[in-house]
């Protein structure tokens, strides 16, 4: 009787043993099985399996006619209008900025242009003026060259939850590839009392700017090609004028005419717009040239940081020249220090910089400031308000910056407590 | 001493180390390239003297050709085809092509404000500097959905209606090539050329 007990003790021993080694077995192949669907590490299958996707055990897509993008990483205008929309600064590696991401500004849609119907006339103080088509225009030594394209209409600010792209996302940076116009204005014969230009495209707008010559003359292109390709249709397929350093507006797209003259037209386009209210009530025009500005891409809104080290990144430019330095503060403008400049540093050119940071984890405010090779520094919003008793307008390019929070949140600083 | 003499020389060596290293560490990158060497006009000029005097490319635009596409306004009249606008005539047309985007009076909206309000925001009256542009920037870009449709009496009458709207000229006040150029705009005289020259100076 009592061996029986004995037994069945042992038994019941047994089976509570086998129940808690099947409860361990369990509560580790569902925890397994959880930090599998919770961490992001990549599974390494050592079998055949058509369920686990590993790229190193399939046959890739074939080759394409035309690239694209991952669809893990794939970044998008920031639409503003249906005439505009902004490039994502934040969203870019380097400085050139993808064709199809460069900003866009038009004032009647984009034009579906022919180039075998498309003409560009240059007329007016020359000896002999010329109708042009894109083949022409192809046949003259050729130059490209690596600059912005910045709206002088590039500052919106008013709620913390903004990208750097919807603060200042109408530049944009591109090799464009054209012709100088001195090089066709020189067989053209230039009169002598030609002091101005008139471009025009042929887009609904028949958008017209004038500029003086001599400033344009030096440097300006007539451009067919951005980052290696024809310009798209959005920048002014098939060609367009390119004024490095200048406000976007003058560099019109879709060029169909450009006339030499001795005064300027005084379009719509320099006088009700394109012009800004400064001090003793007066107004500014032909305010062409574009100052020089900065803006943090990384930390900024909508990114979270954490504690430690980071690479803080941004651009800088100036339509004067090259960017000379730029400064950094990670301490709401207490000190400053200068950051890194990507090299080489292109005149009137998108400049990158870095500045490496070991954050503490305490609330901050970080702020950039470019200072350009005319010894131009970028000026505070408050600033800029007082030289000009404006609180807005073209060439608004003030510093500005984010603010840290403790949770490694990043929000656009208030501009007018900077 | 002689203990003390070892340390300096050690130190004098490190030192001595340092400074070369860091010397070393601190060649400019631009040494040794030619300066400017990054920028996009490097050996231009070399290389435009290798270019022919004329390189001809292209087709003579004669003059009918020219006359087509030219079609700006300067403000001394320079472009104005021949003819007469009216206020009363411009009011019919503004009312079928234009109002639904400006306003019966010009300020309601939805689009831009052509004629001045209480709101003091930017128009012809308040902001234009010059009258001419109104032609030029109405034949050229006006109405918006169908650019480039009105006829230059059309665009005389606008204009016309356009001022007067805003109270610088009479209703019956007409506006030809030698008129237009002569309005002197309200704004005209608060225009400066722009004053920002680089350097250190914020304006
Ligand atoms: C379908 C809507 C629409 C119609 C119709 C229209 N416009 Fe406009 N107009 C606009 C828009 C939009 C703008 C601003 C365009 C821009 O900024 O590129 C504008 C701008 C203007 C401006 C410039 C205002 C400024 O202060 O710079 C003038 C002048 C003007 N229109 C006159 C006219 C006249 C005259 C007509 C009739 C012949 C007309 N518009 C018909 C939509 C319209």
């Amino acid at each position: 009787m009592s061996e029986g007990k004995e037994y069945l003790k042992e038994i019941r021993l047994l089976v509570r043993w086998l129940a808690v080694t099947v409860a361990i077995f369990l509560a580790l192949a569902v925890g397994l099985v959880i930090y599998q669907h919770t961490s992001n590490h990549v599974v390494e299958p050592d079998f055949d399996s058509k369920i686990t996707v590993d790229p190193s055990k399939v046959q890739g897509k074939p080759s394409s006619e035309v690239g694209y993008r991952s669809k893990f990483d794939s970044p998008k205008r920031i639409a503003t209008y249906a005439t505009a929309s902004r490039t994502p600064l934040e969203d870019l590696q380097g400085t050139i900025t993808p064709s199809d991401l460069h900003f866009e500004r038009h004032h009647a849609g984009i034009p579906e242009i022919n180039p075998e119907q498309h003409e560009l006339l240059i007329h007016g103080l020359v000896e002999k003026p010329i109708r042009l088509k894109l083949s022409d225009l192809k046949k003259y030594p050729s130059v490209s060259r690596i600059c912005f394209i910045e709206c002088s209409g590039n500052f919106r600010y008013g709620k913390r939850e903004m990208t750097p792209g919807e603060v200042c996302g109408l530049t944009s940076q591109s090799e464009w590839t054209g012709v100088l116009l001195s090089t066709i204005l020189r067989d053209l014969g230039v009169k002598p009392e030609a002091k101005w230009l008139l471009a025009e495209g042929a887009d609904g707008a028949l958008m017209a700017r004038s500029v003086p010559l001599q400033e344009a003359l030096t440097e300006a292109i007539i451009a067919y090609g951005q980052n290696g390709e024809a310009i798209r249709p959005q920048q002014g397929y098939p060609m367009r004028l390119v004024i490095p350093g200048f406000e976007g507006n003058t560099q019109i797209k879709w060029l169909r005419r450009i006339e030499v003259t001795d005064k300027p037209v005084m379009t719509r386009e320099e006088t009700s717009k394109y012009t800004e209210k400064v001090k003793d009530g007066k107004i500014r025009m032909f305010s062409l040239v574009m100052d020089a500005r900065s803006i943090i891409t990384y930390p900024a809104y909508p990114k979270k940081i954490e504690k430690g080290w980071q690479e803080l990144r941004g651009i800088a430019w100036s339509g004067r020249g090259k960017v000379a330095k730029v400064l950094v503060s990670t301490d709401n403008g207490k000190t400053w220090k200068e950051a890194h400049l990507q090299g080489p540093v292109l005149e009137k050119a998108h400049t990158a910089f870095k500045f490496m940071w070991n954050w503490d984890g305490k609330p901050t405010r970080v702020l950039s400031k470019a200072i350009d090779e005319t010894g131009y520094v970028q000026p505070t919003y408050n600033q800029l308000v007082r030289a000009r008793e404006s609180k807005a307008g073209y060439h608004f390019n003030p510093v500005v910056g984010w603010d840290i929070e403790k949770t490694g949140e990043v929000y656009l600083a208030d501009v007018e407590g900077i | 001493m002689t203990k003390h003499g070892a340390v300096y020389f050690v130190i004098g060596i490190a030192l001595i180390l340092l400074i070369c290293c860091d010397a070393a560490d601190k060649v400019e990158p631009s040494a040794g390239r030619r300066q400017g060497e990054t920028d996009w006009s490097d050996g231009l000029v070399t290389y435009q003297e290798t270019w022919p005097d004329k390189f001809g490319i292209g087709r003579h635009a004669d003059k009918s050709f020219i006359a087509k596409w030219d079609i700006d306004v300067r403000p001394d009249g320079k472009g104005l085809p021949d003819g007469e606008g009216s206020a009363k005539n411009g009011a019919v047309i503004y009312r079928q092509k234009c109002a639904s985007c400006h306003g019966a009076n010009g300020y309601e909206g939805p689009e831009d404000k052509l004629v001045t309000d209480s709101t003091g925001s930017n128009t012809i009256g308040n902001y234009w500097p010059y009258a001419t542009t109104i032609f030029d920037y109405v034949r050229r870009s006006m109405p918006f959905n169908a650019p480039g449709s009105l006829t230059d009496q059309e665009v005389y009458d606008i204009t016309a209606y356009l001022l007067y709207l805003n109270g610088i000229i009479k209703e019956e006040y007409k506006i030809t090539a030698t008129t237009l150029p002569q309005i002197e705009m309200p704004a005209k005289k608060r225009y400066i050329s722009d004053d920002r020259r680089g350097g250190p100076e914020v304006r």
